[in-house]
């Protein structure tokens, strides 16, 4: 079927939903959702949201812009960091506004609490600058945000996968679009198109990413022929709970939580003299693993200590009730008696689809704009995060660029004729389908959960926190030789309804090839910076690298490029916490 | 350890009527249910349907009836479980295939109690004040996840008589904008509460409460909403 609208979001998370409430006022809006209303990742953020309002202690913007800049170790654009930061306490007191029930000081004030990275007067000391809802503050925020769509009757398809993003004469026109209740597929035809999708943390073996975050929407654009920005930056958070991967917020340590080693050493001291447990997240996840490296594991084992056992079971109840929740029912450990076991766990790329400070997806180094189409949230790249993001950032980049991507779709779709093109692209990818669901089974057949795994594991072992120049190269010929192996996947499930055998395989081809994007731009720079650590170049190289990689889908696979950073304000400095 | 999961099978496309699986899973003590439910998809058989997000109890995308209680699989460990465990879809609702269930009635009964903050003053540029205690009495309401285990749990909600009950869900969420220091929608909200398929459905019976995966005193909660529909009744008098 072909669906008229006017501005197509894909993605119900905070970016998607923002941008909706936003544009729908005069234009008529349709949110398509992998998943059901409110069960997006981004509900499982649990931190905070960056703002400098200054409830709590002095705090400043340009503090803020310093932080970001310094946490994403000087790659960030600090243009567009200046425009994140500088709108922080508006995008806050809106959401309050809407009815975010924020913690609150005894003033009755939006409560605030430190947070790694976070400091007064260019990296001086902490400072409180994280608003929050206890522990629970995306899916609160989420909750607040489906809220106000239900308000104003934003249009839903939920449990509908995004198959393909339709082009006409260069100009974005829609996306074909898979019912999973039923199997049917439809043309969701606009002027404007949002893409809202998220992250990929699902290529590694341990994530705190949900299921439904496989990053399809970066490999359908790499596909089209538009670059991935700087792929290569993939966050670890320090403290995922061992051996799951589940977040543990950094909240956690913003409270006073410690890290400890077998010796019940507070080693963050060694790594970070100054802010200790509270420094940028690339920094904490290296120290642990040099820790776990070193024999100073807990019981020799692949984690460490995350001490709350000082903080008293009020403060732990009042602030941190999920994440003792989680302790205790995956691990049957009470945190107000017991440290938590923690490890590094795969987080939240700082890459993405290239986009302007509007929402506008950037087709080359030049910046030229792709006609009719736009990204916003984890899945874009603006870029405010640089190499590693600070903590509490993302809600607000998704908050600020959802809103503006959502008011620059609102300005400009009333200009843009509908497409006239009697093409009917749903042809083209029920055949795709069909070849997909044609493929037998029998001899020398792969089966997806196997290829699936060891796609994980190669991530894991090749791409994670340290890396070097011969571990990515056999990274990327292993992802070669499981490519060619996908090939061989077959759908066994012939079903027409919730399919998620069909689904789940079309995800698996796409995030390979996101695979190999991360692995050959990690290759190409030969310098650390940010969550990109190479043993063979561990120093930063400002003269070589302190550009973008851009990433181009070509026959003989990925042409690496750069573009140059935007420095305004900040020239790079030595990165110390 | 193997584990064995008796799991309820129903494809409208081309079974009559449901029936039982069983399958035996390899599984670790500390393995989820849903760990469980993934391999029997991936590695046995990828025709089953079950719902799935965040895989730790907060997107609320999986509830289900563990052996006849409905819960989340990804919060059960397989070491508090039985060697066989009953699965069915969550009561209430039509099965659309297998463990999925269709919850447009229970998203629509969630938007039929205007869940989004009413606030008549105009806004002041920075933020609202709200006391810690103020938004303390939202702090448990505010936990939902929407997963529907309560409603569909509920016996008031299961009978067909009184089916049209909104359902404790809908009425945890009428809570914390009835209570939320900010709301002015006070004549907006009573009307909709004070009915017998609102607030007064409700027959104190419990059952949401014990089963909520997010420890959420619900029953209280709504027993609260009843007697804030009986002050402000009292008072218009």
């Amino acid at each position: 079927m072909i669906l008229e609208h006017d501005i197509v979001i894909v993605g119900a998370g905070l970016a998607g939903l923002r941008a909706a409430v936003e544009a729908t006022e005069t234009a008529d809006v349709a949110v398509v959702s992998k998943v059901l209303p409110t069960r997006s990742h981004s509900g499982a953020a649990q931190g905070g949201i960056t703002a400098a309002l200054g409830n709590e202690e002095e705090d400043r913007w340009e503090w803020h812009l310093f932080d970001t800049v310094k946490g994403g170790d000087y790659l960030g654009d600090q243009d567009a960091v200046e425009i994140m930061v500088r709108d922080a306490p508006r995008a806050i007191y809106e959401l309050e506004h809407m009815g975010v029930p924020f913690s609150r000081t005894p003033e009755g004030r939006i409560a605030q609490r430190n947070f790694g990275g976070h400091t007064r007067e260019y990296g001086k000391a902490p400072v409180k600058r994280a608003c929050h809802a206890a522990d629970h503050t995306g899916r609160v925020v989420l909750d607040t945000l489906h809220d106000q769509a239900i308000r104003q009757n934003v249009k839903f398809y939920s449990e509908h996968y995004i198959l393909s993003l339709v082009f006409d004469e260069g100009r974005c026109t829609g996306a074909v679009t898979y019912d999973l209740a039923t199997g049917a597929l439809d043309f969701l035809r606009a002027k404007a198109v949002l893409l809202a999708t998220g992250g990929c943390g699902r290529v590694y073996r341990t994530t705190s990413n949900g299921f439904a975050t496989t990053g399809e929407a970066l490999s359908l654009i790499y596909r089209e022929g538009i670059p991935l920005e700087d792929m290569e930056f993939i966050q670890f958070h320090p403290t995922g709970l061992f051996p799951l991967g589940i977040l543990v917020s950094e909240a956690a340590r913003g409270e006073g939580g410690i890290l400890r080693n077998n010796a019940g050493e507070p080693f963050m001291e060694r790594y970070a003299p100054k802010i200790k447990d509270l420094a940028a997240r690339d920094i904490v996840s290296r120290a642990i693993l040099t820790e776990v490296r070193a024999g100073r594991g807990i019981g020799g084992k692949g984690y460490v200590n995350l001490d709350l056992t000082h903080l008293g079971e009020q403060k732990i109840n009042e602030k941190l009730w999920e994440i003792t929740s989680f302790a205790r029912i995956y691990l049957g450990i009470d945190a107000a008696s017991e440290p938590i076991p923690v490890a590094p766990t795969c987080h939240y790329v700082m890459g993405g689809i290239p986009t302007d400070g509007d929402g506008h997806v950037l087709a080359d180094q030049t910046g030229s704009v792709v006609p009719g189409l736009y990204a916003a949230g984890e899945c874009a790249c603006v870029s405010v995060h640089g190499a590693n993001r600070l903590g509490c950032n993302s809600l607000l980049d998704l908050l600020v660029f959802g809103r503006r991507s959502g008011k620059a779709m609102k300005e400009e779709a009333p200009g843009i004729a509908r497409s006239a093109s009697s093409l009917d692209p749903v042809e083209a990818v029920k055949e795709r389908l069909a070849g997909l669901m044609d493929r037998m089974g029998g001899e020398g057949m792969e089966r997806s959960y196997l290829v699936r795994e060891e796609m994980q594991t190669i991530m894991r072992d090749h791409g994670s926190v340290f890396r070097t120049e011969e571990s990515l190269k056999q990274g990327i010929d292993a992802v070669r030789v499981l490519k060619e192996r996908f090939a061989r996947v077959p759908v066994t499930n012939k079903g027409r309804s919730f399919n998620y055998d069909l689904m789940e395989t079309i995800e698996l081809g796409l995030q390979l090839d996101l695979c190999e994007v991360i692995l050959a731009s990690a290759l190409h720079r030969r310098e650390s910076r940010g969550a990109h650590f190479r043993e063979d170049f561990p120093e930063r190289d400002d003269q070589n690298y302190l550009r973008h990689t851009l990433v181009f889908d070509t026959p003989q696979g990925p042409r690496i490029d750069y573009k140059p950073t935007v420095i305004t304000r900040f020239q790079p400095q030595v990165r110390v916490y | 350890m193997a584990i064995r999961l008796k799991v309820f099978r129903f494809d409208p496309e081309k079974d009559e009527k449901p029936y039982y699986k069983v399958y035996e899973v390899d599984a670790e003590p500390t393995d989820r249910l849903l760990d469980c439910l993934n391999r029997i998809r991936w590695e046995q058989d990828p025709t089953v349907a079950f719902r799935m997000s965040c895989g730790h109890g907060v997107c609320g995308s999986d509830g289900m009836r563990i052996d006849g209680v409905c819960g989340l699989p990804c919060q059960r460990l397989v070491k508090s479980l039985g060697p066989e465990v009953l699965v069915e879809p969550l009561p209430v609702f039509r099965v659309i295939k297998d463990l999925v269930v269709d919850l447009e009635s229970f998203f629509e009964r969630y938007r039929s109690i205007k869940p989004y903050l009413i606030a008549a003053s105009p806004p002041p540029d920075d933020e609202r004040r709200q006391s810690p205690e103020e938004v303390g009495l939202l702090e448990s309401a505010v936990r939902c996840i929407l997963c529907a285990c309560c409603t569909s749990s509920c016996p008031v909600n299961q009978n067909p008589e009184t089916a049209d009950y909104v359902g404790p869900a809908a009425l945890v969420r009428a809570f914390r904008y009835l209570f939320d220091s900010r709301d002015e929608g006070l004549a907006q909200r009573i009307p909709i509460l004070d009915r017998k398929q609102g607030a007064w459905g409700c027959q104190t019976l419990w059952k949401c409460t014990e089963v909520c995966p997010k420890e959420i005193p619900v029953t209280k909660l709504i027993g609260q909403v009843k007697r804030k529909i009986y002050e402000v009744k009292k008072e218009t008098k």
